[in-house]
């Protein structure tokens, strides 16, 4: 077991550095920042003064060893373009990162697994022909498109809920910031939320119904069904609970999905999260917020597939007697 | 008139007057643009958000209406010293004060020049001329040039005064340092004379200041001021038709036409400071990007059938929707050293173009255009209006669009041989585009003469009109600059960029050529 840990660990660190390696790699195509740090003013000479200081001239790896250096101190450096420090920034947009996406996330979960639930045990219903052409829509439109629309219609005709922004905002301890205590915190959510959610709403829904459909012709519901239980019984107590073990593990990846590509939506809707950072430091070549940024995605995921890891080495005993045979 | 009805009538007024000043005292302004200032530091990042907002909270020795002349703010005068042409008088204003109380005086301006000459600041190159500051009196400062510089004060608009007991206090008395990782106080904290103070600042997502009761103007109609950044245009839109927001400053010119048809809201534009033109290598003795062996551009048929083939008021009409000023020079209006002369251009003579190609390369020649993607308005749509038009007179442009962080490298290390370029003149004098695009690369000059431009006798005239205290007799030099400029055609200009703003109605924004609108100045209907 703890080998089992330690060599996982070491895999994850790994997969850290490649993803460092390859974004320090990438930021050279996205530009010079000199140009956005100074004003045009600027003689040739102060902008080759300022890039040396910065290390910008130094040789890529030297550049690299540097910024492990001091990453592995948890030292990302000012931004070039806030002129803040980057982990503080980073913090300080991560509440409304992680509200945004466990909101969506647990929007996604209850109606996938609702709708899906229902489409599957009323295949040929009117309303369930309606709900499946209706989640292609949340499949294929994009995310942008979508966000668009939702404003248009709930914030500009009907004026119901906010086009942008995270409302009045409540803070709790140091650096933790949060939206669900204030009513325009709450409406502010609605609209990025849905719009986040709404594609892993219908992946969790075709899923659930996918999965359902295939238990419900095995032959233990068959037996059940036999023995007389009612349809009840026979579709939530023994059908779903069978079906859950997938959509549980995907819903569990997901979530590190929506963390990532919120991007998009934080940028449609004005949403101060680290994804909306993320985008304007792009634009700017803020490459200190852009590898902390990039870091820290890396480490949710690394992070996420590591519990997955260790709970199907604790839930599946089929993995351990493997290792054991291995072993001998 | 009975005590009752006198004390009823009194209290009434007292009442009418108490509502008058409750309405003029809660006029809040909501406003959004495309992007937040970088920083509150007022030395730092010489930067269009940046100064727009810094502007509200420190005030500046001398400002810029938005009819583009000079008017007295802090320093109620300025003159050239009589008996020694390289210093200037400021006078300054008496019985100002700082937001957090302290006097405004002579010192706190010596301070800020040194503050701002500082190795860190953005804005040392304005201010590259000064070789100090001395406090005469308490509202009387001198300040040595390096030579006579007639038109310094124009430098002074963006300039901004803080108060040297608070810089040092809070150890703040250079700017911000990125090299060495540390966050200055002054990036989040203010202390300026300005008519407004900071409330909160939450960066990137919402600054609120209120009005500075101390202020030595006229106190602003608008007693609150909430800015917020937006930089999805179609966010920023949606925010001022639902009411969220009541100025919106980046309006999409696609938008523009939609907008002044929705009830509620209304359009204001006028012209910007800046120009948006091409111009190309013109010296060296082979392109990078040509099929050809020699340089296309140093034959003047072809730069003049390039001018010829240009179809300025197409662009005007399709690209810009009407929302640009078309003319053949490079500088705007209102900038000194502009005339109609070189404003006028000819219509497109598309058979004559083709046949100055053909004299020079029969079978026509290609090149590559570099052009920017996400800094000009329509920036990307314009270049590619101008590849059709190279087309039809047989030169063959491929373009290469990309972030402006790509593309104004490219005009740094002179990697381009054909590229778009918008200038804005902060000093609205020709020197200034002289200074940076004319004079042949060195020292300080010609940080953006890409295309490697260069004539002795042209730079001998820039260095001269530096320092020339007679004005008409340097408006005649920069007349016949002008003159060489525009027969070599060094720039192959398009138009002059419009802003516009977008308002809800009752209240008045006035446009500003450097996209410097003001808050304390709007008023409400």
């Amino acid at each position: 077991m703890i080998a089992f840990i330690i060599r996982r660990l070491i895999q994850s660190i790994i997969v850290m550095v490649a993803v460092a390696a390859v974004s320090f790699a990438l930021f050279r195509f996205v530009g010079d920042p000199i140009n956005s740090m100074v004003g045009q003013e600027a003689s040739i000479d102060d902008r080759q003064a300022l890039r040396d200081s910065l290390g910008l001239n130094d040789p890529i790896i030297t550049q690299f060893g540097r910024f492990i250096g001091n990453a592995l101190q948890g030292e990302f450096g000012i931004s070039y373009r806030l002129q803040m420090p980057v982990t503080e920034l980073i913090m300080q947009r991560l509440p409304a990162t992680l509200e945004l996406a466990l909101v969506s996330g647990t929007l996604a979960f209850i109606t996938g697994l609702g709708l899906g639930v229902y489409t599957a045990l009323r295949r040929r219903g009117v309303l369930s022909n309606v709900i499946m052409t209706g989640s292609l829509i949340g499949v294929s439109l994009p995310t942008f498109l979508i966000g668009v629309l939702l404003i248009w219609v709930f914030a500009v005709e009907l004026r119901w809920l906010p086009s942008n922004g995270r409302g009045e905002v409540v803070s709790i301890g140091s650096w933790w910031s949060t939206g669900f205590l204030t009513t325009s915190g709450r409406l502010a959510l609605i609209l990025p939320a849905i719009t986040l959610g709404l594609y892993q709403m219908t992946l969790i829904m075709r899923l659930v119904r996918a999965e359902l459909l295939e238990v419900l012709r095995s032959d233990f519901i068959k037996f059940a069904r036999a023995r007389g239980l009612s349809a009840r019984a026979v579709n939530f107590g023994h059908a779903l609970k069978n079906t859950l073990v997938p959509v549980i593990t995907i819903t569990g990846l997901q979530l590190g999905s929506i963390i990532a590509f919120a991007i998009i939506t934080e940028t449609v809707f004005n949403w101060p999260g680290v994804g909306a950072l993320f985008i304007s430091s792009v634009r700017f070549v803020d490459v200190p917020v852009m590898s902390a940024y990039l870091m820290m995605i890396a480490l949710i995921f690394v992070i996420i597939n590591l519990i997955v890891d260790l709970l199907y080495y604790a839930v599946d005993p089929r993995l351990r007697v493997d290792r054991a045979a291995h072993s001998h | 008139m009975t005590k009752l009805s006198r004390a009823l009538s009194l209290s009434a007024s007292a009442l009418a007057l108490a509502l008058a000043a409750g309405t003029a005292s809660a006029e809040t302004i909501r406003w959004a643009r495309v992007a937040d200032a970088l920083t509150l530091d007022p030395h730092s990042q010489n930067e269009g958000p940046t100064l727009t907002l810094l502007r509200h909270i420190y005030s500046t020795l001398v400002s810029r209406n938005a009819d583009g002349t000079l008017e007295p703010s802090l320093a109620t005068s300025w003159e050239i010293h009589p008996d020694d042409p390289s210093i200037w008088v400021l006078t300054l204003r008496e019985g100002v004060t700082f937001q957090d109380g302290s006097a405004f005086t002579a010192e706190d301006v010596v301070f800020s020049y040194e503050r701002v000459l500082h190795e860190s600041s953005g804005f040392r190159a304005i201010h590259a001329d000064v070789e100090g500051a001395e406090a005469i009196d308490d509202y009387t400062v001198h300040v040595k040039m390096s030579g006579p510089s007639p038109l310094y004060p124009n430098n002074l608009t963006n300039f901004f005064i803080v108060d040297k007991d608070w810089a040092e206090a809070n150890d703040v008395v250079a700017p911000q340092n990125f090299a060495a990782g540390e966050e200055n106080f002054a990036v989040r904290n203010t202390n300026g004379t300005g008519p407004y103070k900071l409330v909160s600042r939450d960066p990137e997502v919402r600054t609120v200041m209120e009005a500075f009761d101390g202020f030595w103007g006229d106190a602003p109609a608008a007693t609150e001021v909430i800015y917020q950044p937006i930089p999805e245009a179609a966010t920023r839109i949606a925010a001022l038709l639902s009411g969220e927001v009541d100025f919106v400053q980046d309006v999409p010119v696609q938008d523009i036409a939609r907008l002044e048809q929705t009830d509620g809201v209304k359009v204001v534009t006028g012209p910007e400071n800046r120009n948006l033109f091409f111009s190309y290598d013109m010296t060296s003795e082979k392109l990078r990007s040509s099929n050809v062996d020699d340089n296309p551009f140093s034959h003047p048929e072809i730069r003049e059938a390039m001018a010829l083939t240009l179809d300025r008021d197409a662009i005007q009409k399709v690209v810009m929707r009407g929302q640009s000023q078309p003319s053949a020079a490079p500088l705007p209006p209102f900038v000194n050293g502009w005339t109609e002369e070189m404003n006028a251009y000819d219509a497109p003579d598309v058979a004559r173009a083709t046949e100055l190609v053909k004299s020079v390369y029969p079978d026509g020649f290609s090149v590559q255009l570099d052009c920017p993607n996400d800094r000009y308005l329509n920036d990307e749509a314009i270049c590619q209006a101008v590849v059709g038009m190279m087309g039809r007179i047989g030169i063959d442009v491929s373009l290469n669009a990309q972030s402006r962080s790509l593309h104004f490298p490219l005009i740094e290390k002179w990697e381009t041989d054909f590229y778009l370029l918008g200038w804005g003149v902060p000093t609205f004098d020709s020197a200034y585009i002289f200074n940076f695009l004319v004079h042949t690369r060195e020292d300080s000059y010609g940080a953006y003469n890409g295309g490697k431009y260069s004539n002795a006798e042209v730079d001998a005239k820039i260095e001269e009109i530096a320092t020339m205290t007679d004005l008409e007799a340097r408006d005649a030099v920069i007349g016949e600059i002008w003159d060489q400029v525009m027969e070599d055609r060094v720039f192959l200009n398009v138009h002059n960029q419009l802003l516009a703003y977008a308002v809800k109605d009752g209240l008045n924004i006035e446009v500003h050529p450097e996209n410097q609108p003001t808050m304390w100045t709007v008023t409400f209907d």
